[in-house]
């Protein structure tokens, strides 16, 4: 099959998608620059005109809010903050808006509107160009949540974001920008609360997402030397999450690894957790440990930044402490 | 695109019409008040009294697919762009027929067959919804006007300086209107900003701005005509600072004598210029006859009644319901 980058899969997916729909269109910062989106929306205002893909000013709240209400109003609007703390400006218009519409008018219109945040960290950019905030959307009933790990989800997923009729959250890393892989050519979707097995393993499940997820994928190979099975699930979707995936799998293992991007406290591991310990109990042999990052803002210098960020290595110290914690048991 | 411009000129037959819109916010508005002092609606209710020829006068020079959102104090939106009375007060008994179904109560309301696309209190949160409206029609090549009302309180937001650059940057369809009550809440108008000059937040932004008398029926609506008859023409946002006093209590039906060292003279001299007793001296002028306006009066009363038990004998959202509509049912297949 053809190979595509993560970030050309993307350009893709908005490609077809404003193909073929015009209520589709694209707004937000950076949007005419060659740099702000990366090679992910590279032309993209060229290719469709810059009536239908608008650079916006420096207005997260303006911007995200006229995306709400253009959707509303029946569009199809694509609203992209190409650094996710910029969109915490934009809170207002994602939580108290678009997340509670529906419901609050008794499920009389939808709010297709897809926010598009990027996690855009590392290289010293420090606390405030840093962040990976998707545990707070997670917490918003009203409100899906996504997180491609490789070009397959990072097309389809988007695909699915704009045909679901609801306010998602598309988040993509730019860790993942030069990742390839197959992408096929015509459109399809991922189908938004479903997770995917990576690699099948009877001795520990990890549960990972975005970034993690492919570093995880060389975690388990590097614990397969040691005859170690890990079952490998991408989440792809944070809300909803695919709870009975990862349940069977826990019922298979045993044992559990949640590895994600974001803090610790109150992130999604720690919602995994507390979800797999009170269904399935019964069929853990471990305790479950989180991969996150530290309860502590992104720091600079290069080699706290490289303490900070857990990667392949991390991962694989974790699993093996599980299993180590079992054969005390 | 089929461009409708609107006259600016005030016929008999119009003015009369908004003379019934505005007695029947006035009447309705009371008759809630009354339901909460009786302890009958718990929703917080944040009243029009006093207001009701801003709503009136913008949405008169609307059509019925131009867009309407307001924020808190929206029942008279809600009533002007022509939204089931009925449907209003079964919301604020809570009840499945309301036009939130029972899910929103006063502060937010719904509906969507007139272009009320939604009121919500998040002081300034429908601003930059409503250019998203604009946006839409933009695109769209419809011709279709989005209206945003909000109160002077809103203007203290981000959203609202935002919005504003957005519309004028892009050009789009969309009329602003502020509806400057003198009171943030509890705060007069001078102790939530240094100046009192709204309106001129327009100019900086690169549109025009007007402060209008907004208990002036006539003056509100050639001065929306005009605004909305821009919008269409593509020359896109206009400003709209009407000024006006909210009779009753920032929510409730209380008066708020307390707020505001001068709020008890303010208060009577604001009533003096009651907008519904203005409008009543323009219809004797075209000829109205006492006996008309008791008969509007009495109709819109009878309306009100039967809108009260119709509430009243609605059944109330089922238990098992919670959950329903958290995402929207109408999910496109992929």
């Amino acid at each position: 099959m053809r190979k595509l980058s993560y970030a050309e899969a993307i350009r893709e997916a908005h490609a077809q998608l404003l193909a073929a729909d015009q209520r589709v269109f694209l707004l937000g910062q950076g949007l005419w620059s060659p740099w702000y989106a990366g090679t992910s929306l590279k032309d993209i205002d060229k290719e469709f005109g810059r009536h239908r893909v608008l650079d916006s000013p420096v207005s997260e709240n303006a911007t995200t809010g006229a995306a709400v209400g253009a959707a509303l109003a029946g569009m199809r609007p694509i609203v992209f903050h190409p650094r996710m703390d910029f969109m915490l400006l934009a809170v207002d218009p994602i939580v108290n808006q678009a997340a509670n519409w529906s419901y609050m008018f008794g499920g009389q219109l939808n709010v297709p509107v897809v926010i598009r945040a990027v996690i855009n960290r590392g290289g010293e950019q420090a606390a405030q160009h840093s962040q990976a905030l998707h545990a707070f959307f997670m917490h918003v009933p009203g409100l899906k949540v996504v997180m491609p790990s490789t070009p397959f989800d990072a097309k389809g997923l988007l695909i699915a974001a704009v045909r679901d009729g609801n306010p998602v959250m598309y988040i993509d890393d730019r860790w993942l920008y030069e990742e390839t892989g197959d992408v096929p050519e015509e459109m399809y979707s991922v189908p938004i609360g479903t997770g995917v097995v990576r690699r099948e393993g009877k001795d520990v499940t990890i549960v990972a997402t975005s970034y993690l997820a492919r570093q995880a994928e060389k975690a388990a190979e590097i614990l397969a030397r040691d005859d170690v099975n890990a079952e490998l699930i991408d989440l792809r979707s944070i809300s909803p999450w695919d709870e009975e995936l990862v349940c069977s799998s826990v019922r298979k293992t045993g044992r559990l690894v949640v590895a994600d991007g974001g803090w610790e406290s109150c992130g999604i591991a720690a919602e995994i957790t507390a979800t797999v310990a009170g269904k399935v109990f019964e069929y853990l042999r471990a305790p479950i440990i989180r991969v996150g990052l530290p309860n502590s803002p992104a720091p600079m210098s290069r080699p706290l930044e490289e303490a900070y960020y857990p990667n392949t290595r991390t991962v694989v110290t974790v699993v093996q402490k599980v299993l180590a914690i079992t054969e005390k048991i | 695109m089929a461009v409708k411009y609107r006259t600016p000129e005030i016929t008999p037959p119009l003015m009369r019409d908004m003379y019934v819109t505005m007695v029947r916010i006035r009447i309705f508005e009371e008759h809630v008040a009354e339901l909460i002092t009786a302890g009958e609606i718990k929703t917080p209710c944040h009243l029009y009294i006093g207001q009701e020829a801003i709503a009136t006068g913008v949405c008169a020079a609307l059509g019925k697919g131009d867009l309407v959102w307001g924020g808190h104090r929206s029942h008279g939106h809600y009533l002007a762009k022509g939204g089931d009375l009925r449907a209003l007060m079964a919301e604020l008994y809570g009840k499945s027929t309301g036009c939130s179904r029972g899910r929103g109560g006063s502060m937010h309301l719904f509906a969507k067959e007139v272009g009320i696309l939604g009121t919500v209190p998040l002081v300034a949160a429908t601003i930059p919804l409503a250019v998203g409206g604009g946006l839409a029609s933009k695109l769209r090549g419809d011709g279709t006007v989005s209206v945003s009302f909000f109160g002077d309180g809103a203007t203290d937001e981000g959203h609202f300086h935002e919005s504003l650059n957005l519309a004028a940057l892009y050009r789009l369809p969309v009329v602003f209107v502020c509806e400057n009550n003198f009171y943030s809440s509890h705060m007069p108008l001078l102790q939530h900003r240094a100046e009192d000059n709204i309106y001129k937040a327009a100019e900086a932004q690169g549109m025009p701005g007007l402060p209008l008398d907004g208990n002036d029926i006539e003056i509100v609506y050639r001065a929306a005509a005009e605004a909305i008859n821009r919008a269409q023409a593509g020359e896109g946002p206009t400003l709209l600072e009407c000024r006006t006093y909210r009779w009753r209590g920032h929510v409730g039906p209380s008066w708020d004598m307390d707020v505001g060292v001068k709020r008890k003279d303010e208060l009577q001299e604001w009533m003096s210029r009651d907008p519904i007793a203005r409008a009543r001296a323009r219809l004797f002028e075209h000829g109205a006859t006492q006996s008309d306006l008791e008969q509007i009066e009495r109709t819109v009363k009878e309306e009100v009644e039967e809108s009260v038990a119709f509430a009243r004998q609605s059944p109330y959202p089922e238990k098992r319901e919670m959950s329903d509509y958290v995402f929207c049912p109408m999910e496109e297949s992929s």
